[in-house]
């Protein structure tokens, strides 16, 4: 069996195995899953309990328009019984009492009696109901005093609403719908997780080459494997781990949002609910909202549609692996130059600089993908893992993709080279402080 | 025969020379010692041996031929800085270690089996390292180091570490390595163990070797006419017949007899100085005082230093 094999298997299972590893594995898309369902699920919790209202009308132009729903119940009560009810709203199971005063049309004031702390949503709700059934009765006496012809419908074909639908004209010609918002959401997250991982991996690279020294274990391995062939294996073996976590982390979040809408479709329904109630929250015309909620999805449908996912994905492996491979052969030579934690950190800092520039230059890259920031920090190989993977759902020519990874390509054959010579002097050094002098020196020795 | 052999090494680092032009011959089945002070170029020499460096010139060879890459799995090698994986379980870290000498798995699992049987430590197989004491990482590393039952077995200072009984144990260990004929290069500070155990010695001092022989040969060779006699009778007769050509080193004056140590100015056989002491007095017991390797090493590494 290969060596360097051999040493990939022991890096990515010793691993895989450790307690921490699995933890995050399966928290993180647990916490993600959480934090779109779990509001949901309190809501719906929350909306099993139908509370009874009970109505009193004094000025009797509400006779039969308050109509039940999810959360509500009305009841009508007599005026006459207005004082007896109030006082006694626990035994007749009220939740609250709403008294609508005789002057409403002129006042535009009720009033709602509870025992307990009424909640928003109930005041809400009722204000909601009380105001759309009187623009409605104001309107239609309206209507017929002017006695205009189809006025009804003439006045509802003034309803103008207004989507702006952007589309990008592609090299071939072709309009394709658009969306900025999304375009730079997916480059900011992209561009994130490579960050993070960059960060994570690369330090992990530098922790177990710095146990290898530290231990003394490593100068009986490279009796048996080339001092080239164990920082490959342990390179190539932290690679494994980052891309099988992120792998369980699409698998689980994707399985845990099936899981978790099927719960939510047949028990009580609650997604649907939640729409309902954003529905009956911003208007009243519920046959509109449902069309124009129709239309936004068919366009939302068009613009991810449109987005190049096969592009997106294999760039972000790229540009992850790529970005790794050059940023963990650096790590992998500090930990190899150094002695102890302490006097990693003087060569950290270097290192580290390049990670978070890139990340506060992607901050202003997906706002403007085009700029000169924009092309030149995704041509430098040490930003543009993480610059180029901001720009990309955007859309980037073809020619600046493949010089920019060329350009990183290049720069991993020689960052590895300078990290393998300095990794393979390091690791046997003991008790010389490194210095970027020293490094420089070990670049220049002859080895195997 | 010859199984391994180094020519004029030279091996340069930025600003020191570690080995300059060193050649050794191990013959095979036999027990080398590698001796020197520290920093002489030791560790270098044998990092080369494991192609773990590369000399800057010079040839190495290994049965007869240029030494190859694929030489590391007839080679064990036991390093002075040594250590294990903390975190990793004894039986999982010998398998892997048995591994990287390219052994299959299951070879390794059934010598392991027999080593781990022989040192009686079957129980840790499923400990973490960081559990066993130090002398037991470094009873797991012995075995680990023979494991693939290399040709050449290279031991830097093999007993630190090591309480007596446990250094004894390995000190049988590697004798019966060598009855079963392996090569082993043995490198340490520990004399007295040189002399228990070597055949042939090299010596290095400030990236030279500046002796290498037979062992026995070599202490002949450092002989310095010292001898310790007992005997009944007076002193000055004694020293009227050696005609003042000696210097007493030590002269101790018991009941019965007494007990002079000696050293005589001239080239000469034991039976002749026999022949001039006997007629002055009543010998008991005569010796000659063959030099330690302690004594060699010392005298030898200070003439070098000197000149």
């Amino acid at each position: 069996m290969n060596k360097t094999f051999i040493v990939l298997q022991r890096e990515y299972l010793t691993r895989v195995k450790k307690k921490s590893f699995i933890l995050l594995t399966f928290l993180m898309p647990l916490i993600m899953v959480s934090f779109i369902f779990v509001p949901i699920l309190l809501e719906k919790v929350d909306k099993k309990e139908i509370q009874t209202i009970a109505v009193v009308d004094q000025s009797g132009e509400f006779q039969d328009a308050f109509k039940d729903n999810s959360y509500m119940k009305f009841q009508y009560v007599d005026p006459g019984k207005l004082e007896e009810t109030r006082n006694d709203l626990k035994k007749n199971n009220f939740y609250a009492l709403l008294q609508i005063p005789a002057n409403i049309y002129t006042s535009n004031e009720a009033l709602l009696f509870s025992d307990r702390q009424i909640t928003m949503d109930i005041e809400r709700g009722i204000r909601n109901k009380l105001e759309s059934i009187m623009e409605k009765t104001k309107r239609d006496k309206l209507i017929t005093e002017l006695s205009i012809p189809d006025l009804e419908k003439r006045l509802a074909s003034t309803k103008t609403s207004i989507s702006i639908n952007s589309s990008k004209i592609s090299e071939d010609g072709k309009a394709q719908k658009s969306s900025a918002g999304l375009a730079s959401i997916i480059g900011g997250i992209t561009g994130f997780l490579i960050y993070m991982f960059l960060i994570m991996f690369g330090q992990m690279v530098m922790a177990g080459v710095m146990e290898e020294k530290s231990n003394r274990i490593v100068e009986v391995i490279v009796s048996s494997v080339k001092p080239f062939q164990l920082l490959v294996g342990k390179i190539v073996g932290i690679a494994l781990v980052g891309l099988t976590q992120i792998v369980m982390w699409v698998i689980l979040s994707v399985g845990l949002v099936f899981v978790a809408k099927a719960y939510f479709t047949t028990g009580g329904d609650g997604l649907a609910e939640a729409q309902n109630l954003m529905a009956q929250n911003a208007a009243m015309g519920g046959e509109q909202m449902q069309q124009f909620s129709n239309a936004k999805a068919q366009e939302v449908f068009e613009i991810i549609s449109g987005i190049n996912f096969p592009l997106i994905i294999g760039a972000f492996v790229f540009f992850f692996i790529g970005g790794y491979l050059l940023y963990s052969s650096f790590f992998g030579a500090i930990g190899a130059a150094v002695d102890a934690q302490e006097d990693a950190q003087q060569f950290m800092f270097p290192i580290m600089l390049p990670i978070i520039i890139s990340f506060m230059m992607m901050i202003s890259v997906v706002r403007n993908p085009d700029g000169p920031l924009a092309f030149w920090g995704s041509m430098i190989p040490l930003t543009s893992p993480i610059v180029m993977m901001a720009r990309i759902p955007y859309g980037v020519p073809l020619w600046e993709l493949a010089l920019s990874m060329s350009i990183l390509l290049a720069s991993i054959v020689g960052a590895i080279w300078v990290a393998g010579k300095i990794y393979r002097t390091g690791i046997l050094m003991y008790g010389k402080k490194a210095s970027w002098k020293e490094l420089l020196k070990w670049l220049r020795y002859k080895n195997y | 025969m010859t199984i391994f052999s180094a020519k004029n090494i030279v091996k340069n680092y930025a600003a020191h020379r570690a080995l300059s032009g060193v050649s050794i011959d191990i013959s095979e089945g036999s027990v080398f010692g590698l001796l020197g002070p520290n920093g002489a170029g030791k560790t270098t020499l044998i990092r080369i041996i494991n192609q773990i460096t590369a000399p800057d010139s010079g040839e190495l060879f290994f049965e007869g031929r240029k030494l190859v890459a694929s030489d590391v799995e007839k080679i064990g090698y036991l390093p002075e800085e040594r250590g294990l994986y903390k975190k990793m379980k004894v039986g999982d870290q010998a398998l892997y270690l048995a591994q990287l000498k390219g052994l299959s798995r299951r070879d390794a699992l059934k010598r392991l089996k027999y080593w781990f049987e022989k040192f009686e430590i079957q129980p840790w197989w499923d400990k973490k390292v960081m559990e066993l004491s130090k002398g037991m990482q470094q009873k797991v590393q012995f075995i680990c180091t023979v494991l693939h039952e290399p040709k050449l077995l290279i031991f830097d200072e093999p007993f630190s570490g090591f309480d007596p009984i446990n250094a004894n144990m390995l000190k049988e260990e590697i004798l019966e390595l060598k009855s079963k004929g392996s090569t082993i290069i043995f490198s340490t500070h520990n004399m007295a163990s040189v002399e228990e155990v070597c055949d042939n010695i090299a010596l290095i001092n400030k990236s030279h070797k500046i002796l290498d022989g037979q062992i026995d040969e070599i202490r002949d060779r450092f002989r310095t006419n010292t001898y310790e006699v007992k005997f009944k009778g007076e002193l000055s007769a004694l020293q009227q017949n050696l005609n003042g050509n000696i210097e007493i080193l030590d002269h101790a004056e018991a009941k019965r007899y007494n007990t002079i140590k000696l050293k005589h100015q001239l080239e000469i056989s034991n039976n002749e100085m026999i022949n001039l002491i006997a007629p002055a007095v009543d010998i008991v017991s005569f010796s000659e005082v063959i030099p330690s390797m302690n004594d060699v090493f010392i005298r030898v590494v200070k003439e070098a230093n000197q000149n």
